[in-house]
């Protein structure tokens, strides 16, 4: 085993060709942190005593989920045949709704390590990322972990690998990030066969932008690959894409904690400091120079994250809206792709149409504004972006329901993905079941080794939105898995299906769905709420309605009795306490008309059972 | 059992803070007798077998509520609440009878002496149809009780056996014909809507009830209290719990039966053959007239203040020895809450509510009044007339009705 490395290079003088920028390709829990913790500590960079499961995992969601969220790059030094080198490991987010970041991160990297679990093969987005590392040069190092588990079947996979990326079963490492087995010889083979970097120390400098993290205490930190020239502290920097100025108020790398530099030179990896506070300024994609001396030609792959679902985001309690402002506002200030503007509902009053990059992204967002705000939220369900065009020619965006135009309608266009679904064999009959179902139209089958298959197909956002992940995992007992891209739009035979509270309509319920599923939903929706609301006392009749047409119907039956039995001497202050108690709850109810709805209800009515978004641990 | 409600610490001396002069109030006294042979399933009430409370003697309990007696006249005056004489004395458990005749009448003449008694007061006890006989009757009549309440609850053997009541359904019939004809006016307790108990079922207590021809029926529907053992059995899935809607017909039938055999209902709950046999004691409670209530966990009520006892037998016997007040904790009813008692209490009333004094209070506005007329929950005329009454419908659906008034 090679030693670790008695003194690291020292940044901002190292020569690129002892530099070595790689990434780890790898699915959720395939275990790519306990793999680069074991290399955090192997390296030396990270002694035993402050080591912690998941290091590079800052955000508790992230460590409890097994996803990494936002990446990292870590330098770390490594000797092989008594030479130094630097190593820079770029942690990329593993999750599909993060592409465009997943694919700047591997825009900065030469090499990336593909990791798979030797006991599950590898899975639909690890594929979507691979494809997405080879679509970038980089140089691929095929690895199974987890080789300790009994369940482990390396040789398996490790045909399934050659078979996927070329090259022999043999060269495909086995290692385990629990124990440690192979981690050394892992990070030999990465000095051996990733290519160094290579640039122009003398041009102009350029920078790209590949993650761009808010700190409380620090403001936005910017993680950079330089590519040509030099950056250096206390100097002035310019962002090509808004020709915005800052000054470098810190420059340096990270290993795994931040530490200051003289600078970053031709192949280093490393994180700026500015003292903006908002990551706005600092965009993933973008290119960074310096002002006195300005690069002219930005580098390429630079785009505008696009949001693809939108979700109306209420606190329960109202009077809690400037609070989900302002934490909107914070969180905005680390995610730049999060978009939303103020919005009103009759049914559950102010609160914001948010956009996202997908339904993890969601999830995590809702789940942040809970955790780390304290707030109590309803998010209404998700939707995604329709272009209707009118009869008079006239075009309108949709992203809520609600807004869906009235009056004649000539088109409307809904997103595309395409889906790639991977899965053991015995379960295609059922996928290609549920894909069906969801309007997918397939494209291809293609077997991987002996029992494994991926399908793609083209497929309606929307009807993935809608609990179709959970649906695959169920039907196919946690195996399958999915990853989409966007695809354009396509023009869809869609009608919004409204619910009706006594004649009255419940905005928060409106959904746009294809004509033929309209009363499925109708259905659905009226019976899920004639459960949840209770008794009135009159009869309240809940109607799903297509335009004026009534499709489905379910009556709430009046409520009866509603008086308390006995009343004495003793019972006098309960029963007033009882009183002003339901008064209190009544604070809870939303009004619809003359229905009073239990906030529970709208909530419940919302996130059916079924539907859990976004990607959870398999298996 | 029942939780006592939440109040602040009462003072140990027992004063009361008047919040109003209640010289105009009628005065009343309630007597608590914490003591049963055995606990029903359903009850949630502050009552004791003999088992629960080891070194206590019942044969002195009655010393204790007379110290009780004595003291409250002190604290009386050392309010300045003015002492008026006691218009009515309810007896109520536990089962009271279960004490010897004696003690209750050394309570009464306890009370007599103390305050002095009406000449017309309605004095009552509670009885449980087991409990007592002829001459222990007689003798609470000699002594100046004039109305027993029997616990009858169900005609139905099956549905007495799931409310664990252990009483012979025929000294029902026989000690309200022994109580008629001693003098007492009379009255039963039902319960209706027990687990299990059918339409029919309901109809047939109905039915030997009204044959009573007693003065007075009170009905209430099964209520499942929190801590009871029924609504243990209910959770683990033993019984299965109350149907509102057939509660709801069951006290439909209650109204037509009773109606047909010559009763009127006055509060929610009861019915009375003419408004002499309307339970006057219950009345002031409805009424928010003053009342002191003696024994554990009793309530009191008087100019404004709401004060409870100690509810353990054995801490309240340790507190009037100690010449310490019972009471443990009160609360101060401040005006815009007795405006909600009121409300709350009076409703449920008969006559109900005069709608110029709920104006008065900024309460029931002719949108609110309209409403409540259009669905058929007050009676129109009597609300264009000035009072705020509830129709049968409205009776059963009387804490909605309470709400939408009071605006909560």
């Amino acid at each position: 085993m090679s030693p670790r490395a008695k003194t690291a290079l020292e940044p901002a003088k190292t020569n690129p060709e002892l530099i070595r920028n790689f990434c780890i390709i790898a699915h959720i829990d395939h275990g790519k942190s306990t793999l680069a913790d074991r290399m955090l500590q192997l390296t030396g960079v990270v002694d035993d005593r402050s080591m912690r499961a998941q290091y590079l995992d800052r955000m508790d969601i992230e460590r409890e989920r097994g996803i990494t969220i936002k990446s990292q790059a870590v330098r770390m030094p490594w000797e092989l045949d008594g030479q130094t080198y630097a190593l820079n490991m770029i942690d990329t987010p593993g999750h599909v709704d993060f592409t465009y970041e997943v694919s700047r991160s591997l825009a900065a990297c030469e090499g990336a390590v593909l990791l798979v679990d030797a006991a599950q093969g590898i899975e639909a987005q690890t594929l979507a990322n691979l494809y997405l590392a080879l679509e970038n040069d980089l140089t691929i190092i095929p690895v199974l972990n987890k080789i300790d588990l009994p369940a482990a079947q390396p040789e398996k996979y490790a045909e399934e690998l050659a078979e996927l990326i070329g090259g022999k079963p043999e060269d495909c490492l086995k290692v385990s990030g629990k124990t440690g087995v192979g981690v050394d010889q892992l990070l030999d083979v990465i000095i051996r066969t990733v290519p160094n970097p290579v640039g122009d120390p003398n041009a102009p400098a350029r920078a790209m932008i590949f993650d761009s993290v808010y700190d409380t205490y620090r403001g936005v930190v910017t993680y950079v690959r330089m590519v040509d020239g030099s950056l250096s502290a206390r100097e002035k920097i310019t962002m090509l894409s808004t020709k915005a100025v800052h000054e470098l108020l810190e420059i340096g790398v990270s290993s795994p904690e931040p530490e200051p530099t003289k600078g970053l030179g031709v192949g280093e990896v490393g994180y700026l400091i500015t003292g903006v506070k908002d990551v706005r300024q600092s965009k993933v994609g973008d290119t960074v120079t310096t002002s006195l001396k300005p690069a002219t030609t930005a580098l390429k792959g630079y785009s505008e994250p696009k949001p693809m679902v939108f979700s109306g985001i209420y606190p329960i309690d109202g009077s809690d809206y400037p609070n989900l402002r302002e934490a909107l506002d914070k969180l905005k200030l680390s995610d730049a792709s999060l978009v939303y503007e103020p919005e009103t509902s009759v049914a559950l009053g102010f609160g914001f149409r948010c956009g996202f990059l997908g339904l993890l992204h969601l999830e995590i967002i809702t789940e942040r504004l809970e955790r780390e705000f304290g707030l109590d939220l309803i998010a209404t369900a998700p939707s995604v972006v329709y272009e209707v065009t009118l009869d008079d020619k006239k075009e309108v965006t949709v992203t809520n329901p609600s807004e869906y135009p009235v009056g004649k309608i000539s088109k409307v266009l809904e997103p595309i993905v395409r889906a790639t679904i991977l899965s053991p064999k015995d379960y295609v009959g059922t996928i290609m079941e549920l894909c069906q179902s969801r309007r997918g139209n397939m494209l291809d089958m293609q077997y991987f080794g002996t029992d494994r298959v991926q399908l793609r197909y083209d497929m309606p956002l929307a009807e993935i939105v809608f609990d179709f992940f959970d649906n695959l995992k169920s039907r196919t007992q946690g195996y399958a898995s999915l990853d989409y891209e966007e695809n354009g739009l396509s023009e869809g035979d869609l009608v919004k299906v409204d619910i009706l509270l006594q004649g009255e309509q419940v905005d928060a319920f409106s959904a746009i769905v294809h004509r033929e599923k309209a009363y499925a939903y109708g259905v659905m929706m009226t019976s899920k709420l004639r459960e949840l609301i209770p008794r009135q006392q009159f009869e309240v009749p809940i109607q799903a309605a297509v335009g004026a047409r009534i499709i489905a119907r379910e009556t709430i039956r009046a409520m009866r009795k509603d008086v308390l039995a006995k009343c004495y001497g003793g019972d006098i202050s309960r029963k007033r306490k009882l009183l002003e108690k339901q008064k209190e709850g009544k604070k809870r109810m939303k009004m619809v008309g003359r229905v009073e709805v239990p906030q529970e209800a709208f909530i419940a009515a919302l996130s059916s059972d079924t539907e859990k978004k976004g990607e959870k641990k398999g298996k | 059992m029942a939780q006592l409600p939440k109040g602040e610490p009462a003072p140990s001396d027992g004063r009361i803070t008047k919040l109003f002069d209640s010289a105009q109030h009628s005065f009343h006294a309630y007597v608590h007798i914490p003591y049963c042979l055995t606990r029903c399933g359903y009850c949630d009430f502050n009552t004791y077998t003999a088992s629960e409370l080891a070194n206590h003697r019942r044969d002195e309990y009655f010393e204790y509520v007379l110290k009780e007696i004595s003291f409250s006249r002190e604290v009386l005056a050392a309010s300045e609440v003015i002492a008026r004489p006691i218009s009515t004395v309810f007896f109520g458990g536990g089962t009271p009878t279960l004490l010897a005749a004696d003690d209750l009448i050394q309570i009464l003449q306890g009370l007599r002496s103390t305050f002095g008694i009406s000449p017309e007061a309605e004095i009552t006890t509670e009885a449980n149809p087991d409990s007592v006989d002829e001459s222990y009757l007689e003798k609470l009549f000699e002594a100046g009780f004039n109305r027993i309440s029997f616990g009858m609850q169900s005609a139905v053997p099956e549905v007495l056996k799931v409310l664990e009541r252990t009483h012979n359904p025929e000294n029902v019939e026989k000690n309200v014909a022994i109580a008629k004809r001693i003098g007492f006016q009379t009255s039963v307790d039902l319960i209706y809507g027990t687990p299990g108990e059918s339409l029919a079922d309901w109809k047939k207590s109905l039915q030997v009830a009204t044959s009573l021809e007693t003065d007075h029926i009170s009905a209430y529907s099964l209520i499942v209290e929190p801590g009871t053992k029924l609504n243990r059995q209910i959770e683990s899935g033993q019984i299965s719990p109350p149907d509102e809607d057939l509660h709801a017909q069951m006290y439909e039938m209650v109204e037509q039966v009773l109606v047909e055999a010559g009763f009127r209902n006055y509060e929610v709950s009861n019915w009375a053959r003419g408004v002499d046999s309307r339970s006057k004691h219950n009345m002031a409670y409805w009424q928010s007239q003053d009342w002191w209530g003696y024994g554990p966990g009793a309530h009191s009520h008087i100019a404004g203040n709401r004060f409870w006892n100690v509810k353990h037998p054995a801490a309240y016997a340790e507190r009037i020895s100690q010449a310490i007040s019972p009471a443990l904790e009160r609360e101060l009813v401040d005006s815009d809450n007795r405006v909600v008692e009121k409300v709350m209490l009076e409703l449920r009333l008969v006559d109900g509510v005069d709608v110029q004094w709920l104006r008065s209070q900024g309460l029931a506005g002719p949108k609110i009044v309209a409403e409540l007329i259009a669905d058929e929950l007050i009676e129109g005329a009597s609300a264009i007339s000035g009072r705020m009454t509830l129709t049968p419908k409205g009776r059963l659906l009387a804490d909605a009705v309470i709400r939408k008034v009071l605006e909560f």
